[in-house]
């Protein structure tokens, strides 16, 4: 693959060094080099918003991202969203404590193929951070960049809905 | 909003909650919450390589060569072929839908191929294959082939197509007829002779695309020493391909082993078989001995993956005085595509769903399909089910217009009555069995809807209001039926382990609906367990290896019936083991909890310490039985069961920038029995955001040169949260006496009416003379550029 690039980044706690080609993009890195699948690619030029993690703590569309980018970043993905309940650092679907946004979405039935669900709760955790109490048409909105070809939106947007009046302080 | 009037199936005990009609949360969720759910592309073997396509870019041409010495060099590219390297495996794939036997028929078979040889006949389709370390060298790989193609005229219009001059697409046929079916009912030209009103019009509605939001995918691992051959397919029907791959390969069934995953949404053509790529890929991994992936990625699935709708129709309706149907005259023309692997479903689809509700005493309706340079049509949510609503409903509303009566009157005029039922509509459909609706009560139906949207006093109210102020609001109702939940069959197997959690397998393959749930509460209902005490399996022929698939809205209907007699049958099996064990008669025992109870003493067994002593160690069992607390069974209608549904919705248009808001929109639907209202209401949900998107938002745009011009999620735009409405439900159920569970299907539903629904809408709200929307998908141009029209003809000057 010619050149290669060693770069350093934390992922959901857990730091990596690994060499990579320039051209890698973040999405594959994450997907395919580290192996931490939740993060789905649907379109791969920035309009599905599946394949969005966190950056330094901010939504981004990683496959918008060369892997060499994020290099000293601090990245979280869905699989970092959910607590282990055995502290080990590895979330397992039985027994993790769902993060209250996945708990609205079961909750709510606010998805259903979920192959776009992990990207729109990675764009939903700063989102709700800084938009604690948001009305419909805000959801509505934010949800708008993300596509989802399944529910017509409307279960995801009582997702959010039901998880900003648990998550509210 | 939910009304249930039907008694769950089975013997209860009212201690216990019950599963069936339950909100049940799904199984599945916390799987796909966490990112733990394996997705196709999600699999990672050690050693895997690579494949990219190279695809065509001329739709029509005479392929003169393909050189891969370039590609071949190049550093990481292990492999790479064209169609003369397939040897014997090249093959046209399987006529996956033989014609029905209906009279006088026509039907020309070109199937899809796996790598263009001679001719291409899309853009997209596949001409060389490159299997590289990664996916980065096999594209670097895929760009250095070089094709050497002679471009001749394309076809990219359906009437034009048929012309005696046409390019001729395939060269083993006089034309680039594909098909021609004509059905009769009764006598159309009387019924048009003694009619008060004809009415004549031609309406077309265009291709869209299916988008899930996970593209294809085909992972391949031959195991040579375990004779073990391992495909990972998006595909909505494992275990066709499992059969499919094993007579290609050569290979007996038992060594194939197919695995649909999580599939992140099918919509249809994750049914259609084969693609090239499911042929290809498992050859490559056995002819390399390393696993082999290909991931199409969104601008391939704009060409590579199958597409819809494409008809023409020119239609007639004679009325009486009153607005009774005499009769429906309908030719149409329909579009395939390059090959038509998939026969005649869509047209089939669209001549039986046109008659919809209504009492149609006389019927003509003649198609004709036509093979075109652009990519494959088969079955997208409604599968031709759309266009037969539209040019009904539309003939309806202009009957209306002419006689002066009101939409919602015209409809419940014509209504089948709920004891007009079976009804025999004398055409044949899809399943290859006559058209016989099975149940409905439509008056019902319509009331409900017209009630929660205030029909009655929207003119006067609303929309008077609305008027006054300048503003351009309007109403629209329309009817629909779906014929679901079609044979053959499907099966399941439910086991109930030591441990007391019971474990279902069945053979279709899931892409969001919710199977684990909504199958779990069949069983669960049965056993006295909790739905989330259900382990549900599906999609994995090394765990159960009979059925068919995913399509037709059937899931519920016919895998459905087949785990709810799997679990009957372990239920009676519980009940005699615990009879014994308990020393009570049956009649005595109930089933709550995990538990079965000797009613009215304390004494009782788990199913898990039940389950252990089915399957003794030592000792002796009874001559001829069975181990276990386990039970296959299957399931086959003898037809489908027909859902249906009004939907209903107030619309703004804004005519200066042919902006519009939906304000309301309102769905009455009767799918027969519910198994889980929420999901249902999820299925409803997607299916009317997807028939938004097709009224409204997407069109595949080819140019004269059957170019697509429209392959991205920046240019194919699909409705986003801010497009589709909150969307107001309410059930009536009509139990289908087809089947034990007394469902209906419901996938594709949400989506058949809209387009109908939506130019009903746009005309109500504005009231333009001359204007009429006769063609589906609009658009914010489309409609700016037929409000102009009108107001010129309406105002000249």
């Amino acid at each position: 693959m010619g050149e290669t690039l060693t770069i350093r980044l934390t992922v959901n706690g857990t730091t990596y060094e690994r060499s990579v080609a320039p051209r890698l993009l973040l999405s594959d890195f994450i997907r395919h080099e580290i192996h931490l699948t939740g993060t789905h690619v649907g379109c791969e030029h920035g309009v599905c918003g599946a394949c969005t993690i966190l950056v330094n703590g901010e939504s981004v569309r990683s496959c918008l991202m060369f892997a060499v980018q994020a290099d000293g970043a601090e990245v979280t993905t869905v699989e970092g969203l959910a607590t282990p309940a055995d502290g080990s650092g590895i979330p397992h679907p039985e027994d993790a404590d769902l993060h209250p946004i996945q708990e609205a979405f079961r909750e709510a039935h606010g998805l259903q193929c979920g192959f776009c669900t992990p990207g729109i709760l990675m764009t939903l955790v700063p989102f709700l951070r800084e938009n604690p109490r948001p009305d419909e048409e805000r959801i509505r909105e934010v949800l708008s960049g993300h596509l989802c070809r399944c529910t017509g939106y409307q279960n995801i947007v009582k997702a959010v809905q039901l998880a900003a009046e648990q998550m509210a302080p | 909003m939910s009304q249930h009037t039907t008694a769950p199936p089975g013997t209860e005990s009212p201690a216990r909650p019950r599963q069936v009609g339950a909100s049940s949360r799904r199984n599945e969720d916390r799987r796909l919450l966490t990112g733990e759910a394996l997705f196709v592309d999600d699999v990672h073997l050690d050693g895997m390589l690579h494949a990219a396509f190279v695809r065509s870019d001329y739709a029509h041409g005479i392929l003169k060569g393909v050189d891969l010495s370039a590609a071949l060099e190049h550093p990481g590219v292990i492999a790479a072929y064209a169609a003369q390297d397939l040897g014997d495996y090249w093959e046209p794939g399987p006529l996956l839908v033989p014609p029905p036997p209906i009279e006088r028929l026509e039907f020309h078979a070109a199937t899809q191929v796996p790598l263009a040889r001679d001719k291409v006949r899309h853009v997209g389709e596949p001409i060389a294959v490159i299997v590289a370390r990664s996916r980065y060298e096999a594209e670097d790989g895929a760009a250095l082939v070089e094709v050497d193609i002679d471009p001749l005229p394309a076809v990219s219009e359906l009437a034009p197509g048929l012309e005696p001059d046409a390019p001729r697409i395939h060269d083993q046929f006089e034309s680039n007829l594909a098909a021609h079916v004509i059905q009769e009912k009764g006598a159309w030209d009387e019924a048009r002779a003694r009619a008060h009103r004809v009415i004549t019009r031609e309406f077309v509605y265009d291709r869209g695309a299916s988008a899930p939001m996970e593209n294809r995918g085909v992972v391949a691992n031959w195991d040579a020493r375990s004779r073990e051959l391992t495909v990972w397919d998006t595909t909505q029907a494992p275990i066709p391909i499992r059969n499919g791959l094993a007579a290609m390969l050569g290979l007996p069934q038992s060594e194939v082993r197919v695995i649909a995953p999580f599939i992140g949404g099918g919509f249809g053509p994750k049914i259609m078989m084969f693609y090239p790529e499911e042929v290809l890929i498992p050859w490559i991994s056995m002819r390399l001995g390393r696993p082999v992936k290909w991931i199409e990625d969104r601008q391939e699935s704009f060409f590579a993956t199958t597409q819809e709708r494409g008809q023409a129709h020119e239609a007639e309706i004679a009325v009486d005085e009153e607005g009774r149907i005499l009769g429906v005259r309908d030719v149409f023309l329909t579009d395939t595509g390059a090959y038509n692997p998939y026969g005649l479903t869509i047209p089939i689809n669209t001549q039986c769903t046109l008659l919809g509700p209504y009492r149609v005493p006389n019927y003509y309706t003649e198609f004709r399909m036509v093979f075109t340079n652009k990519p494959i049509c088969t079955p997208v949510r409604g599968a031709g089910r759309q266009h037969g609503v539209f040019v009904m409903e539309r003939l309806l509303d202009r009957a209306a217009d002419e006689l002066g009566i009101d939409r919602v009157e015209i409809r419940r005029l014509n209504y089948l009555k709920p004891d007009e039922f079976p009804h025999d509509h004398e055409i044949i459909f899809q399943d290859f069995s006559p058209l016989v609706y099975d149940s409905g009560n439509y008056a019902e139906v319509m009331d409900r809807a017209a009630e929660m949207i205030d029909y009655a006093g929207f003119a006067s109210g609303e929309g008077a209001a609305a008027r006054a102020q300048g503003r351009h609001v309007g109403i629209g109702v329309v009817s629909y039926v779906e014929g679901t939940g079609i044979g053959p069959y499907e099966g399941a197997r439910v086991t109930i382990e030591p441990s007391g959690r019971v474990n279902l397998v069945t053979g279709v393959g899931t892409q969001g609906q919710g199977h684990f749930t909504s199958f779990a509460q069949l069983v669960a209902e049965q056993l006295g367990v909790g739905t989330e005490d259900v382990e549900v399996v599906t999609g994995d022929t090394a765990r159960f290896a009979w059925g068919t698939g995913t399509f037709a809205s059937r899931g519920a209907v016919v895998a459905g019936n087949a785990c709810h007699a799997a679990a009957v049958l372990v239920r009676e099996k519980v009940l005699a083991l615990a009879s014994t064990v308990l020393e009570a008669a049956v009649e005595d025992l109930e089933l709550a909890h995990g538990q079965v109870r000797v009613a009215g003493s304390g004494a009782s067994i788990s199913l898990g310490d039940l389950a252990a002593r089915a399957n003794p160690l030592r000792g002796a069992v009874t001559p001829g039985a069975e181990p276990g607390l386990e039970a296959t069974a299957y399931f086959g209608p003898e037809r489908g069961a027909t859902a249906n549904g009004v939907h209903a919705m107030i619309l703004e248009v804004h005519p200066e920038t042919a902006e519009i808001d939906i304000l309301r929109y309102v769905v009455v639907h009767d799918c027969g029995r519910v198994i889980n209202p929420m999901i249902v209401e999820g299925q409803i949900h997607g299916g009317v955001a997807h028939g938004i998107g097709n009224s409204y938002y997407e069109q595949l745009v080819f140019d004269e040169g059957a170019q697509l011009l429209n392959a991205s999620f920046m240019d194919y735009l699909l409705p986003t949260a801010t497009d589709v409405p909150t969307i107001e439900t309410a059930h009536v159920e009509t139990p289908s006496p087809l089947n034990p569970l007394g469902v209906k299907g419901v996938g594709e539903a949400g989506a058949i009416p809209v387009g109908a629904l939506f130019a009903q809408a746009l005309e109500d709200a504005l009231d333009i003379d001359g204007f009429e929307v006769r063609e589906m998908p609009m658009s914010p141009n489309r409609l700016f550029e037929l409000i102009r029209d009108a107001r010129e003809k309406d105002d000249p000057c």
